[in-house]
């Protein structure tokens, strides 16, 4: 059998100055190739000025099972937010 | 000669002057007319090599200034008069070194290493801004510097979300995006004091007397006629001069410190219906040059707190590189086995 080509995760940049997005996956035997066809399966509508392509198995996850320890802290740190601080009304461009 | 951008004051770009467009090679002016036309420059697309050197000494500066910008406000960790404005502050100085992150990596992407910036700030070889120089001797400074000096660089680095370098410009979107807290919670502490006793609004009275006019120099010597400034607006990545930013400043400060009652320390400031703007006095720019020159109250302390804080996490970053390499030799392990 011959050996299955990598995934790739495909990023998309998709006006000048925004930051690349993720948009989707597809197999490639080398870099190149998977530039090569994230052009052809992502972009047809002209929807990019930029492709990045990273193997899949180099990008380190957490687990939705980690959400709670995650992201639950920032919950009781709502002073983080400027909405905290009530301005009074006659106090601008604060 | 002068350019600043609060944060990163007096960045050399190289230029002895501006050259016209027919002075400039095919790759230049190609360069400069994708930047004339609002288009954003990227990590890998062509530059000057003066515009990348720029960058990385402005950027980084930045760095500098948000990294070194904790250490005036850890002095009143300790001594917050609530446990909630302790927290308060903390997440705030855990912002800043977030805003550090989000700037070195922007440098980054310019093609210098993390270390080499480090060790330039370290070895007193790179600037930060001059604002942090100065002591925080009472509590109501924390509410002076949230007010003011988060306050100033705001006003900078609103424009600087537009600037020519994407890395720069994101990374300065997500700045704005959480300073507007540091702003907040500074005012707040000055509300509180100015509604407290005679003696605490005299401590804020104090803060804003001692902070004022070092924030007002925040923003750099005029700079009408500097090549640099010339060079950086040229570039996008100064989009406005410094005596424009700082009238905006001043103009919404004014206001801001008539609400809680106290007056800003110059008696040259009055309102200039004429100019639709506030006059103030002059600046004392031999100070703002003697403490960039290092002799400010605390550009001693505040580098050998950095360089100690440096030194003394080196064990636990050769810790965890050494852990990080164990693990990877046991992985690689099996392998050459089988």
């Amino acid at each position: 059998m011959s050996k299955q080509w990598p995934l790739w995760e495909v990023f998309i940049r998709s006006q000048h100055g925004l930051a690349h997005k993720h948009v989707g996956s597809l197999h490639a035997s080398d870099a190149q190739m998977a530039i090569n066809h994230a052009r052809d399966v992502y972009t047809r509508r002209n929807e990019g000025v930029g492709i990045w392509v990273v193997k899949a198995a180099d990008i380190a996850s957490s687990s939705p099972g980690d959400k709670g320890p995650l992201f639950d802290p920032s919950n009781s740190k709502v002073y983080r937010h400027p909405t905290f601080f009530p301005m009074p009304e006659e106090v601008k461009n604060l | 000669m002068e350019k600043t951008t609060v944060y990163a004051q007096m960045v050399e770009t190289g230029a002895q002057r501006l050259r016209s467009t027919h002075e400039l090679s095919s790759e230049e002016r190609a360069f400069q007319e994708r930047i004339d036309a609002g288009v954003k420059i990227e990590p890998r697309d062509w530059m000057p090599e003066a515009y990348r050197k720029t960058l990385i000494r402005q950027i980084s500066q930045h760095a500098h200034s948000e990294i070194v910008g904790q250490l005036p406000e850890a002095n009143w960790v300790t001594r917050a008069p609530t446990l909630q404005r302790k927290a308060i502050l903390l997440a705030k100085i855990q912002d800043e070194a977030g805003h550090g992150l989000y700037l070195y990596s922007a440098a980054e992407t310019l093609g210098v290493s993390r270390d080499e910036l480090l060790g330039s700030l370290h070895s007193g070889k790179a600037k930060y801004s001059s604002i942090f120089n100065y002591p925080t001797l009472n509590w109501a400074d924390m509410g002076a510097i949230g007010w003011l000096v988060d306050g100033s660089a705001i006003i900078n680095q609103i424009p600087l979300c537009r600037c020519s370098y994407g890395p720069y410009s994101r990374a300065m979107i997500r700045v704005c995006k959480e300073e507007s807290f540091h702003a907040r919670q500074g005012y707040d502490i000055m509300m509180a004091l100015c509604k407290g006793t005679p003696e605490q609004k005299q401590m804020a009275q104090d803060a804003l007397n001692r902070w004022w006019w070092p924030a007002l120099m925040m923003f750099g010597p005029p700079d009408a006629d500097s090549v640099n400034s010339a060079q950086s607006a040229q570039w996008r990545i100064k989009l406005n001069s410094n005596d424009e930013l700082r009238q905006r400043m001043v103009d919404q400060t004014v206001p801001q410190a008539e609400y809680l009652g106290l007056s800003i320390p110059d008696p040259d400031l009055q309102w200039n219906e004429e100019r639709g703007h506030y006059d103030h006095g002059p600046i004392d720019w031999s100070e703002f040059h003697d403490v960039l020159k290092g002799n400010g109250p605390c550009n001693r302390e505040r580098l050998r707190t950095r360089v100690k804080a440096y030194d003394d996490g080196r064990w636990f970053r050769d810790a965890l590189v050494a852990h990080a390499d164990k693990q990877a030799a046991r992985a690689d392990a099996p392998r050459q086995a089988a």
